[in-house]
């Protein structure tokens, strides 16, 4: 019996209130499990910190540097670093230093603008991708300094995303052009596109907007503009870097269930896979054990109708025990939500 | 832009009379739901100049009555433009416009699809996937040229 295979739902704890744009992205700090940064379109990240009483305040703001939008964060492994990737054209590094966070270092590179940056798993590369189709590899080196390894091409649109995979230095982007692209390094230093996922391997029909990794590192789930979510699946998990690719390839396709662009997944270290889409609504979706003949097969397991005024932009599950969900919106706010079983 | 305009000769029509509106709610509750309908929301978007011509796009037949679909219900608003030639690189532009003076004019909880009529088109699928790209539209809406285009555009539809 799947404890989580229960009757479920959202349970609205807590609204925070701050930006005065749209919310665009958010990254639960993965070592100190109480504080959330948020970032928009008021140019601003907002880092917010969850105190004993169970509620979250407004911690700090980080202002002044960036001078656009700023689309997506995401914090190192160790959760001392924050990185932001900013409609400016660059991707900003703060440290948090005694509780107050210094802007570091700023990577400089693309053409316009960014829209997404990722760390790797150990923390020494960066990646980010952007409007000029490119993704860029960069190194974290001592004393704060942040060197380019590589410029990839390959993508013949905007790239929406890019997410390193949880546990290997494989590297996965997706976006305007349907597809969803896998790199990783040849042993030589050199960085290639080993896979490409696009409609004729069964993927997306329009814009990918996002992906997520389930906790073993063996699926992944895909989102877009086509309305679906996609899972797919490697066999060799461990065939994926130097030794020989293990390609990836498409499980199922849940459609049917959105109806307008899907822009954000998040997948769960138990295994409950929660989108946030254009239609105001989170939807969690959670593998059925019933009779997999033809491979996983995914079920919808609760759906929050308006958890929110406007678009979802982002939806993550918090790294903790906590079962928490936190969303962000074009109202300008982010939500705080707990899963809680209803039998 | 003083030479090579997109479409040098556009036919004028003529503008539709404005239909005056009676308003059946109780004027003395400001609370109450007024009900939206799709002529309201032609009214928005017919007086915007388009980005070449000194005309309005009503004038133009870029818009018509028909133009807009509404499911006020759920909140869906659906606008189709039809570009006075069929390669028109101001397609974009006017895309732009419509959708920032609804953004404007229309309570937050709008969806609002822009898209050029069926066959209208050129490059029909890769202009209509732009112009429901919301990101794209946020960072267009963050370049100042564009916006003083827009808002040129725009300033009739105000008046």
């Amino acid at each position: 019996m799947n404890s989580i295979d229960e009757m479920v739902e959202l349970r609205h704890l807590q609204t925070l209130e701050g930006h005065t744009d749209r919310v665009w992205g958010l990254a639960w700090n993965p070592t100190n499990t109480n504080l959330l940064a948020s970032c928009s379109g008021d140019k601003t990240v907002r880092i917010w910190e969850q105190s004993s009483s169970a509620s979250f305040h407004c911690k700090a703001v980080l202002e002044e540097t960036h001078t656009r939008t700023i689309r997506s964060c995401a914090w190192s492994p160790s959760g001392k670093m924050l990185a932001t990737a900013s409609f400016d054209a660059t991707t900003a590094i703060w440290e948090d230093i005694g509780g107050d966070f210094e802007c570091i270092s700023t990577l400089e590179g693309h053409e316009n603008e960014v829209k997404s940056v990722s760390w790797n798993a150990s923390g020494s590369l960066i990646a980010t991708c952007g409007r000029d189709k490119s993704v860029w590899i960069w190194e974290v080196e001592p004393g704060n300094e942040f060197e380019c390894v590589s410029v990839l091409q390959g993508h013949t649109q905007d790239v929406k995303m890019v997410q390193w995979h949880p546990s290997m230095d494989v590297l996965f982007s997706c976006g305007y052009d349907n597809s969803i692209k896998i790199w990783a390094e040849d042993g030589d230093d050199d960085w290639h596109c080993v896979q490409t996922l696009n409609e004729a391997s069964s993927g997306h029909t329009s814009t990918v907007w996002a992906l997520s990794f389930n906790a073993s590192g063996d699926k992944m789930v895909t989102c877009s503009d086509d309305l679906t979510i996609k899972i797919w699946g490697t066999d060799n998990l461990h065939g994926q870097s130097n030794e020989g690719f293990a390609p990836w390839k498409h499980l199922c396709t849940m459609s049917g269930y959105h109806d307008r662009t899907i822009f954000s997944v998040h997948w769960s270290r138990d295994g409950v896979i929660a989108t946030g889409a254009a239609d105001d609504a989170i939807r969690l979706f959670v593998e059925n054990d019933d009779g997999q003949v033809d491979g996983p097969m995914y079920k919808l397991l609760s759906k929050k109708e308006k958890a929110h005024e406007m678009d979802l932009n982002s939806i993550q599950w918090s790294p903790s025990e906590k079962p928490l969900l936190a969303s962000a919106s074009d109202d300008g706010t982010i939500r705080i939500w707990e899963c809680a079983s209803t039998s | 832009m003083v030479s090579g305009l997109i479409n040098a000769n556009p036919t004028v029509y003529e503008k539709k009379e404005r239909r005056i509106r009676d308003h059946p709610s109780d004027p003395t509750d400001e609370y109450a739901v007024e009900p939206i309908d799709d002529l309201e929301i032609f009214d928005h978007i017919r007086d915007i100049k388009d980005p070449e011509h000194p005309y309005s796009l009503e004038e133009l037949k870029v818009l018509t009555e028909e133009s807009v679909e509404l499911d006020d219900k759920r909140g869906h608003v659906r606008v189709t433009f039809t570009p006075t030639v069929e390669h028109c690189s101001m397609a974009t532009v006017i895309g732009l416009c419509l959708r920032v003076k609804l953004m404007r004019s229309l309570p937050s909880r709008y969806k609002v699809d822009i898209r050029v009529a069926p066959g209208t088109h050129a490059t029909e699928a890769a202009v209509n996937k732009q112009l429901n790209d919301k990101e794209r539209v946020a960072a267009a809406l963050e370049n100042p040229n564009l916006v003083d285009m827009v808002d040129e555009c725009l300033a009739p539809s105000y008046a």
